[in-house]
């Protein structure tokens, strides 16, 4: 599914990732872990292809395809989607337009029909109830006023819409309760698939009892240091992070 | 933002949508502007000899008047007799019996601006005046107003068939001793609607006119006076489009509301005059004077404006609250790009007992561009329990744009309650990513997140013109994020 090969990004010329190189099998679920600064959220939003993050070697395929190659909209139209740590809120732009919009846009750039407002809107209520998210969430303006658990679970609705084929979560578990991390871990679980695949970003094994992950990962200093399966993340909360690390170099 | 790159080169050279010129045959009056002219104009209309002196007496006051300069606009000196003020296309009969005798060409230019005076068009249920330059040639749905006593014609038939009604409310909001613009317009008005509602009547429909300026440096003076009378009810909507010019053309309207007792007006603009270049030529100057009175108790007057085109846009639609319990309201969307001016905003005077008003001003920049809201809320000595609230938004996008906000409260009654907020905001890259993230590309995330701002307006405007009006806020920002 996803491919990363020694890959070198840099924020206004200082560079964060210094190799990071990545395989990830469609339905697998891979957890990447690490300490600030590490190069965590560089690696989504490089993925993502988000401007100011520049990619200044090294190789990504999607899917078979060059992602570097994609420009931002068109990586999510082939399936890229990023669960973002703070979810924007825009303002006098209701939830539901903002769905339609998203799903609508993918579907004009992968040359799909388009939903009408009736189509989509069914398909918003069913998937909308499998969540258990609310009507009157679908109404209100975009993550406008939103409490914490709510802007995440609504990063959820909408990669159940949006039906991507690498969902990236960038510290999803940030800012939640227990009650709200397992809502949104509960979700996240619904959506696995055979051809979807998962990058959970995050500081905290505490998620990764929720989202049980295939691999974990270790990345320090832009690169991927240590790898293993889920119990590497028990083993980091036990031991912190320099231990672990520090063993590894 | 290497990004946008691309997209903003294609986008600036999109061209003007609505620019041609139509080839038809105007009759002019010669240039410049003299009593000779005045009274040209006043014949060619068969206007009562009242009508006259009216016209003769605003150009004499006219004459002694200066230019104001007080706004934060600047434009090249105009020349006043480099102008054509009248321009009526030729038509065989003076009265055409059937759209069959109307010049094609005309009609042909009233298809390319989406308004063909058809059957299809009756259905839809809208009345359209279709003013063509200074004369106007088509009304429909006459007959079905006038079942139910609604007048709605040109301003000109009004003079001949209602000359006793036109007398009493003309310049009765506006009267000529206003402001140079408004005195002009006085002076040289070419047409415009007249809508009169009789009391107790609810308008069975939105009435809306639209306007075209084609013939090279003439003026449109338009005057439009709309009536309520007691417990009655219109909704009117302007919709304007303009062909591309080189030489910036002068649009000095005046427009009127009276609102009696327990009456409403609601009055929405749609405006995508031609608005220069991307360089700053060209454009129309929209210098435009409206009013509204709420003259009985009750009474209600809302203005709603999406103005997104002209060069420059001078304009405070505005209420004076008479009556006892009156409201007014003002809801505004004004978007300039590239070189566009503007400064525009309301004046709510309250004059009578527990008034209100309500102010919702939502500015946009973008480009080169510099908009400006200028508003003004004066409460009168005796205008006990008056109420205010206005909001006023700006939104930069970019960094060669400017946003201004120049407000003015002025109470002179301890019992007002008048708030005002502000917020200046530009669109975070943040916000964008995330549209664009999910699969929206920066033009359409820009048109979502600006609709967005500008929703509680968009959401006055009558439904027909409100997706219009979504779009056009769109189309105006185009290449606009830097």
């Amino acid at each position: 599914m996803l491919e990363i090969n020694d890959l070198h990004a840099s924020i206004q010329g200082k560079e964060i990732l210094k190799g990071l190189s990545l395989k990830v099998g469609a339905g697998e679920v891979h957890a990447i872990m690490g300490p600030n600064g590490a190069g965590k959220s560089t690696t989504s939003y490089a993925l993502a292809g988000r401007d100011g993050y520049d990619v200044t070697s090294g190789q990504v395929t999607f899917k078979g395809e060059d992602l570097l190659a994609l420009k931002p909209e068109e990586r999510a139209a082939k399936g890229i989607f990023l669960a973002f740590q703070y979810p924007l809120e825009i303002p006098g732009v209701s939830n539901l337009t903002f769905l339609k919009t998203a799903v609508n846009a993918q579907a004009r750039l992968r040359g799909e029909p388009v939903l009408d407002a009736v189509q989509f809107l069914r398909v918003v209520r069913e998937t909308a109830k499998m969540l258990n998210v609310s009507e009157d969430m679908l109404k209100r303006p975009l993550n406008v006023g939103f409490s914490g658990g709510e802007k995440k679970r609504n990063e959820v609705l909408q990669m159940a819409l949006l039906k991507p084929s690498l969902a990236i979560l960038d510290e999803t578990d940030s800012g939640l309760d227990i009650d709200a991390l397992k809502l949104v871990a509960e979700g996240v679980n619904k959506l696995r698939a055979p051809d979807r695949s998962f990058l959970v970003i995050t500081h905290y094994q505490r998620l990764l009892d929720y989202i049980v992950p295939d691999y974990v990962h270790i990345l320090a200093d832009g690169k991927i240091v240590r790898s293993g399966d889920k119990s590497l993340a028990l083993r980091l909360e036990e031991q912190g992070y320099d231990a672990l690390i520090g063993k590894a170099a | 933002m290497s990004q946008e790159a691309e997209t903003l080169q294609e986008l600036a050279d999109q061209k003007y949508k609505y620019g041609f010129v139509s080839d038809i045959e105007s009759e002019f009056a010669p240039k410049g502007l003299s009593e000779d002219i005045v009274r040209f104009i006043s014949k060619k209309k068969n206007e009562p000899a009242w009508m006259l002196e009216l016209r003769l007496a605003a150009f004499r006051r006219w004459r002694t008047m200066t230019e104001p300069k007080w706004a934060r606009v600047h434009y090249p000196p105009i020349d006043f007799q480099d102008a054509y003020y009248y321009a009526a296309p030729k038509v065989k009969d003076d009265a055409p019996a059937s759209l069959d005798e109307i010049d094609p060409e005309l009609l042909r230019t009233y298809e390319k601006l989406g308004i063909p005076l058809s059957e299809q068009k009756m259905l839809t249920g809208v009345a359209v005046d279709a003013v063509f330059d200074s004369v106007s040639v088509a009304t429909t749905f006459k007959a079905k107003l006038e079942e139910v006593g609604v007048i709605f014609c040109p301003i000109s038939e009004a003079l001949a068939k209602h000359p006793e009604l036109v007398r009493k409310y003309l310049g009765s909001v506006v009267p000529d001793t206003d402001n140079f613009y408004a005195t002009l317009n006085a002076a040289v008005f070419s047409d415009g609607s007249f809508v009169y509602v009789p009391p107790g009547v609810r308008c069975p429909m939105e009435l809306s006119t639209y306007f075209r300026i084609n013939a090279s440096n003439t003026g449109q003076f338009e005057r439009t006076l709309i009536i309520a009378d007691k417990g009655a009810y219109v909704s009117y909507l302007e919709g304007c489009t303009a062909p591309m010019r080189d030489e910036n053309q002068l649009h000095a309207a005046v427009v009127e509301l009276v609102a009696m007792e327990d009456a409403e007006i609601k009055y929405s603009t749609v405006q995508n005059w031609y608005p220069g270049d991307e360089n700053g030529k060209g454009g129309i100057y929209n210098f435009v004077t409206k009013r509204g009175d709420c003259r009985g108790a009750n009474s209600k007057i809302s203005w709603t404006q999406v103005e997104t085109g002209s060069a420059i846009t001078w304009k405070y639609p505005s209420c004076i609250l008479r009556g006892d319990n009156s409201v007014g309201e003002f809801y505004s969307i004004a978007i300039a790009n590239n070189y566009q001016q503007a400064d525009t905003g309301t004046k709510m005077m309250h004059l009578g007992r527990n008034t209100k008003s309500r102010i919702i001003s939502k500015g946009i920049s973008a480009g080169h561009a510099q908009n400006t809201y200028r508003g003004l809320v004066r409460v009168h000595q005796k205008a006990e329990g008056a109420r205010n609230f206005t909001q006023c938004d700006s939104l930069l996008l970019g960094s060669k744009c400017g946003a201004h906000t120049v407000p003015y409260i002025e109470s002179r009654n301890p019992t007002a309650l008048l708030e005002h907020e502000a917020t200046t905001s530009k669109i975070s890259d943040d916000q964008l990513f995330y549209c664009i993230s999910r699969g929206i590309a920066t033009e359409e995330a820009v048109a979502l997140i600006v609709n967005g701002f500008c929703r509680e307006v968009l959401q006055q405007l009558p439904m027909e013109f409100a997706v219009e009006a979504q779009k056009l806020v769109g189309i105006s920002l185009e290449g606009s994020v830097g």
